[in-house]
């Protein structure tokens, strides 16, 4: 399990963002271009298509601990593959009710559109969603199921 | 067992500022599969590539790992320089430690802790590449231009020049777009026409170019090199091909109402007309909605007269399929509509007109033969006022956050002109600031205070009303720290343009990025300014960002030199990072040929020997020239058959673990 708390015993969380190769991931660069910053507990998958992200991905990353999985693509309409961005909206719209009704918390989940030019976006998406996963705390429902009492 | 090496850049102090990059390339030392660590001050410089070959060949290295800026900025640098060193180019991974990592940190610890989270979640992921060989495919010979302006008149006529076909596709009935408007250009004031119209005269008589004008781009598919294009050439209503263009028909023609699109509206055109003198080609084209004849089926007084029996009432449109390598977009810009700027009375006035409408109005072939005259009551005013930044600059929401570019100049050159040829009228501008970037600009603006006389004031423009058949613009003088209020006959304001109201659905039709602004987005802002992110298709002029004649015509042959780059081509290597499917565990559901957006996913019938058995089965199979690599396929196949090389689900999977652990 990875340590949740820094050196001065803050909690600190641990968020995946999936982002599409074409927009987001080009946003994310622009935003480092720009030094817009955000919190470091935000770690970068690129992916060619926000399509590509598997809801098993989300799953696992809950799964081995993460407190809030963020997936970035193209605005609708823009997606560098026409639809790939619609089929990601649908799934994880599914996805996200699901880990609602296990008990991960509708705000540790998000989908959000940000293209290439939009550095300042990513930046701000990527602070408010942290600040999200800062108030929501550690993810422990999940952390129940795991029977993380046995495991320490 | 991989062996895999790390490459710790330092980017000078870019990244070694913030991160501890001795500390990464000690940390990644134990993770699994890693037998060589290694920093360096620049890795993308000569000395930082050929360590990295190097330690290949030293060590027997099958990945590198190298953690440095964005692998869309040097992801191939490194792929050739592993390639290089006999290493297959796919089995390199970037750790993009730079944009998403030193760049936005400034706590050292933190931002050295992430840098070897994201050294090793590309280290994990590496130790499942597999090496990939890119595939081929053949180039089609012949480009597509999109817009006729000048900026798609340019880039095809280079283009035309290196010997290759190009179709200019241009949605009005003749090419020239908005410079064939203009009156005078800046800064050298040579007349628009006289410099366009033999662009023009070149482009319908050189061989190599084929013109569809009064057409429009309907459907494209394919991917570089092999573009499919439907352009639907509407229904002109005129048999070209007999048509002289002597003009009789628009004389005869008893439909005089409608507006002129060319001239701005500021008069009217007849139901058939073309647009303008010069115009090519130099055919007419009937307005189905103004026609009298297609309207209450009397008239067909063009038909009656046309000399060379070249009218066709019953003409439909079009559709034609093309086949292309590569695609310029040159689709240019309109100014913005004036309906949320109500306190400059546009609507109100004739006398208030935005710069496009003015140019006309100087313009010698214009409603006015050239002669400056009130839209209201044709005589001539005495006082006008020049506004700049209508619309412009604006993030109240009602305009466009970005500067137009173009408009200081251009109302410098309008003052300038204005004064040259009435020297009794008084000229004002208000402006936020001057802008004159470019090569002999500023000179052109000090002309046009200190030698015409034309009185700048620092300042917006509040309100303009209409009171005794004068405008009255209120505004403030930012530097005397006073309002004013100028008595003016007519008020011209420099209204922002913005991208033409068909490049959204264009962007979407090329799978093309745009911005916020609708304005087409370059590969990289800086190093590929005239590529679009999607391969084969290249941008040109104002469809990519405001800009004026010089830098269009520059961006228009750059596109053309990119173009006749990849035309030169005789076979293209494809992305090997495309799906493929396990004929052992498909179960040939069809899901994935549902959702792939390009049609690369079909269904054979193959037979499997098992225990003994034969069975004929329904897999999924797929066209790995077609396949674009989304992965769309992937998530949906139930079974877990389909897969996407290089980004493979062990792969994410593995990047989730090492994040989380």
């Amino acid at each position: 399990m990875p340590i949740k708390k820094s050196k001065n015993g803050e909690f600190k969380p641990l968020i995946v963002a999936f982002c599409c190769n074409w927009c987001s991931y080009a946003g994310a660069d622009l935003a480092g271009t720009s030094r817009l910053s955000y919190p470091a507990e935000v770690k970068i998958i690129r992916v060619p298509c926000s399509c590509r992200v598997n809801p098993m991905f989300v799953l696992r990353a809950f799964q081995r601990g993460a407190d809030g999985v963020i997936i970035c693509g193209c605005h609708p309409g823009d997606c560098h593959y026409s639809t790939g961005n619609y089929y990601a909206r649908r799934r994880m719209t599914l996805l996200f009710s699901m880990l609602d009704y296990l008990g991960i918390e509708r705000g540790r989940t998000k989908v959000e559109w940000v293209s290439a030019a939009e550095g300042v976006k990513f930046s701000t998406v990527m602070n408010e969603f942290s600040k999200t996963i800062h108030d929501l705390g550690e993810n422990k429902k999940l952390g129940d199921l795991r029977c993380k009492e046995f495991l320490d | 067992m991989q062996k895999i090496g790390v490459f710790v850049c330092w980017c000078g102090s870019n990244i070694a500022a913030t991160v501890d990059v001795k500390a990464v390339a000690e940390a990644v030392k134990h993770e699994p599969g890693v037998v060589y660590s290694f920093d360096y001050q620049y890795m993308c410089s000569e000395g930082g590539q050929s360590k990295i070959r190097q330690a290949i060949l030293d060590y027997g290295l099958t990945g590198i790992v190298v953690c440095s800026c964005s692998p869309r900025m040097h992801e191939q640098t490194f792929r050739k320089a592993a390639a290089s060193a006999g290493l297959n180019p796919y089995m390199v991974e970037i750790a993009n430690i730079r944009e998403h990592c030193s760049w936005i940190h400034k706590n050292k610890d933190e931002a050295t802790e992430k840098a070897i989270i994201l050294a090793r979640t590309a280290i994990a992921k590496l130790n499942l590449n597999k090496p990939l060989v890119a595939g081929e495919s053949s180039v089609t010979k012949r480009a597509l231009v999109i817009g006729g302006g000048i900026a798609g008149i340019q880039s095809a006529l280079d283009i035309a020049e290196a010997g290759y076909e190009v179709d200019i596709v241009e949605k009005s009935p003749t090419i020239g777009g908005r410079m064939a408007q203009l009156d005078k250009t800046f800064p050298t004031l040579d007349c628009a026409a006289c410099i366009l119209t033999p662009k023009m005269v070149d482009a319908a008589s050189s061989d190599k170019i084929n013109l569809y004008t009064y057409s429009e781009i309907e459907a494209v598919s394919g991917f570089v090199g092999n573009f499919s294009v439907k352009i639907r050439k509407k229904a002109r209503s005129i048999k070209t091909e007999l048509c002289s263009g002597c003009g009789v028909c628009t004389e005869k023609c008893p439909s005089k109402k409608a507006k002129s699109e060319f001239n701005m509206g500021l008069c009217n055109r007849t139901a058939i007309y073309i647009p303008f003198a010069q115009a090519i080609p130099n055919v007419p084209v009937i307005d189905r909605e103004q026609c009298i004849k297609f309207k209450t089926g009397k008239c067909g007084l063009c038909q009656k007269s046309c000399p060379a029996g070249a009218i066709d009432f019953t003409q439909q449109d079009e559709v034609v399929e093309r086949q292309y390598g590569a695609i310029v977009v040159a689709t240019g810009f309109k100014p913005i509509s004036l309906e949320n700027f109500d306190e400059f009375s546009y609507s109100l006035s004739p006398d208030v007109v935005t710069s496009l409408e003015f140019e006309r109005i100087m313009n010698a072939a214009g409603p006015t033969k050239g002669q400056l005259l009130r839209p209201s009551d044709n005589t001539h005013p005495h006082t006008i006022v020049f506004v700049q930044c209508v619309g412009s600059r604006d993030t109240s929401g009602c305009g466009k956050p970005y500067c137009s570019k173009i408009c200081c100049m251009y109302t410098a050159k309008h003052a300038m002109l204005v004064r040259e040829k009435y020297p009794d009228t008084e000229v004002h501008v208000f402006y936020i600031d001057v802008r004159t970037p470019g090569k002999n600009f500023d000179e052109f603006y000090r002309r046009a205070v200190e030698e015409y006389g034309v009185n700048y004031i620092k300042g917006m423009v509040g309100k303009i009303a209409e009171k005794n058949g004068k405008l009255m613009v209120q505004g403030s003088d930012l530097l005397a720290n006073e309002q004013i209020v100028i008595e003016a006959d007519m008020v011209v304001l420099a209204t922002a343009i913005e991208p033409d109201e068909t490049a959204k659905s264009l962007a979407t039709m090329l799978t093309a990025s745009i911005d916020t602004n609708n304005f087409f987005t370059e590969a990289h802002p800086k190093l590929r300014p005239v590529e679009s992110p999607t391969a084969g298709v290249y941008l040109s002029g104002v469809c990519q960002g405001p800009k004026d004649i010089p830098e269009t015509v520059a961006q228009a042959t750059a596109a053309a030199a990119k173009v006749i780059g990849l035309l030169s081509k005789d076979k293209l290597l494809s992305n090997p990072c495309v799906a493929g499917s396990d004929e052992m565990l498909c179960n040939g559901c069809s899901g994935c040929e549902k959702v792939c957006p390009y049609g690369a996913i079909s269904y054979i019938d193959k037979e499997f020997k098992a225990a003994g058995k034969v069975e004929v089965r329904r897999v999924a199979k797929v066209n790995e020239a077609i396949c674009q690599g989304c992965g769309a396929c992937t998530v949906t196949c139930p079974s877990g058959a389909m897969d996407l090389k290089g980004f493979t689900n062990r792969q994410i999977m593995a990047e989730v673990d090492a994040i989380c652990r």
